[in-house]
């Protein structure tokens, strides 16, 4: 476990040979349906990977594939290098779910707290851990309070803190902002792109919105709709250091017109 | 509305409601006690409703005691005699009151080890769980002889037999409010202890008994009155010679209506001292929980 703890945080350009996530004819099915069908896909390391497409396409599913919390029917997944379940057992993915599922009981700090006590860190590293990681989201000075006393948006940051301070090598988000306004979505995209910035941390993000992908992507993977497919992977090559104002530029709305293009590709494919 | 006007609102029903009780019974004290009254009344003296009535109210063994005369004879059995007194009925009260709360202690253990059983173990909840509810169905009166009676045999008597009865009454609240307390995590709060391979101890430990706590106080509460009753009701068939129980059978056995009526209020406050007991108990785990259960 220490080895994970302690593995540095690898950018693109010394990037190793081994992928963080590499599918190849990932395919799953829930009994006679099927969800996903002949997935190919390579993530590298200091990448920011959005899963892209229409409800019901199985972009979740191959998100929870590749956490192991469901199993593939056919075809090899591999999280640096290895089986989804060793890599779950290895703690080497933080987690971010649809809603913040924070712990009613437990104070914000304690939730944050929570993977740590799994993983039987000593409580002096616990609370140190647990106030850089609220400090990091923006939220320190709210550790003593509890989840109901905070807005969804905050708790959702809570949910991407308790994600990130067990310092993982890859971090999964399944449409974590899915459920928030408008402009706390904004603010919120902001956030998660200068935390990726200066973290350069492998990140896969699920979402329905297209704004959202190209915002905060190296590469967009657009999904066709039921049985999910790879329709297109599309590089997102605009600026390092984005702002918001960048949604209006011209580079900006051709990759949104391409996606939205792979998109519409992937419905006609009924 | 003023601030007084609110205080009054919030305080006058139970009052109003113990005033309208209190006429209740004493209107049907002086009619049901107007017979024997009036065949015990010097048939000389005036029998006139005023003479009657008051007869009624001052009887040694009335059918209906009135409530100033229950109330008399607590006073006196509580503060009349040294709190060790077997006349005293605080001395009885904590007699029950004990074995009531070995009982519940009993059904604490009980109930969370079957129903921990009865979530981790897939075997357990198809086999145990019939016979858990079907245990309900036998009544305590039959059970409780035959407890009394073998524990005797074991040389077990006293309290035990008594907090075995308690317990057994007891514990099935507390097992049904926990299995459902413990399956109350939803799938993505699994998910998440499950991307953190946390094993099932953790799983228990860190997510399904805390979440399980809200539900565990309303089980507490019931578990409460029915261990009480439990106790009561083991003191009748061992011809207990304290106890509250021992002193409603007493008081029934020699037309004491009066200690009965007495009895039966004691009865009535400690298990109202219990149920405050549990609500302190949830207030203070409430605060800790950030206000909320």
């Amino acid at each position: 476990m220490d080895a994970i703890l302690s593995e540095p945080r690898v950018d693109r350009p010394s990037a190793p040979a081994t992928p963080a996530v590499l599918a190849q004819g990932v395919s799953i099915s829930f009994g006679e349906m099927p969800a996903l069908s002949g997935v190919d896909l390579t993530i590298q390391h200091g990448d920011f990977v959005s899963l892209i497409g229409p409800s019901g396409c199985g972009k979740t599913t191959l998100l929870r594939a590749i956490a192991d919390l469901v199993q593939p029917s056919a075809g090899t997944l591999l999280i640096h290098g290895a089986a989804p379940h060793e890599a779950r057992l290895a703690r080497a993915y933080g987690y971010v779910f649809q809603a913040p599922a924070l712990y009613p009981w437990r104070s914000v700090a304690r939730n944050v707290m929570l993977p740590l006590e799994v993983m039987r860190m000593p409580k002096a590293e616990r609370v140190a851990r647990a106030a850089r990681y609220l400090d990091l989201v923006g939220l320190g000075g709210f550790g003593r309070k509890f989840p109901w006393q905070l807005s969804g948006g905050m708790q959702q940051r809570v949910s991407i803190a308790r994600a990130l301070c067990f310092e993982p090598g890859l971090l999964l988000m399944d449409e974590p902002f899915g459920a928030l306004d408008e402009i706390t979505r904004d603010g919120l995209n902001l956030h998660l792109h200068r935390l990726w910035r200066s973290t350069g941390l492998t990140s896969v993000f699920v979402t329905h919105s297209i704004q959202e992908a190209v915002f905060l992507s190296t590469r967009i993977v657009v999904i066709s709709a039921r049985p999910g497919r790879v329709v297109q992977v599309i590089d997102c090559d605009l600026p390092g250091e984005r702002d918001l104002e960048l949604r209006e530029t011209p580079a900006f709305l051709a990759i949104a017109n391409r996606v939205r293009a792979a998109l519409r590709d992937g419905h006609s494919y009924d | 509305m003023t601030k007084a006007k609110r205080i009054a609102i919030r305080i006058l029903p139970i009052p109003t409601v113990l005033l309208a009780l209190l006429i209740v019974w004493y209107i049907a004290a002086i009619f049901l006690n107007a017979d024997q009254a009036q065949s015990l009344m010097d048939p000389d003296a005036p029998q006139g409703f005023a003479a009657v009535a008051r007869a009624t109210l001052s009887m040694d063994r009335p059918v209906l005691p009135a409530p100033h005369q229950i109330a008399a004879s607590l006073w006196d059995s509580v503060f009349g005699w040294p709190i060790l007194s077997p006349r005293n009925l605080i001395y009885h009260a904590g007699i029950t009151a004990g074995a009531a709360l070995l009982g519940l202690a009993f059904a604490l253990v009980l109930g969370i080890a079957l129903a921990v059983g009865i979530v981790q173990l897939r075997v357990l909840d198809r086999s145990l769980m019939p016979w858990v509810i079907g245990s309900q169905t036998v009544p305590v009166l039959a059970i409780a002889p035959m407890v009394v009676v073998v524990l005797g045999n074991l040389g077990m008597t006293g309290v035990l037999p008594k907090a075995v009865i308690a317990g057994y009454l007891s514990f099935f609240p507390i097992t049904v409010g926990l299995v459902k307390g413990l399956r109350s995590p939803d799938p993505m709060q699994r998910d998440l202890l499950h991307t953190y391979a946390a094993n099932e101890a953790q799983v228990l430990t860190k997510l399904r008994w805390p979440a399980s706590i809200g539900f565990l106080f309303p089980s507490l509460r019931v578990a409460m009155s029915l261990a009480l009753v439990g106790a009561i009701v083991a003191e009748l068939p061992t011809g207990a010679q304290a106890g509250l129980g021992a002193r409603l059978l007493a008081g029934s056995y020699y037309g004491q209506t009066i200690q009965l009526w007495a009895a039966l209020l004691m009865a009535a406050f400690v298990s109202l001292a219990g149920l405050g007991a549990i609500a302190l108990l949830q207030r203070a785990t409430i605060a800790a929980r950030g206000g909320r259960l």
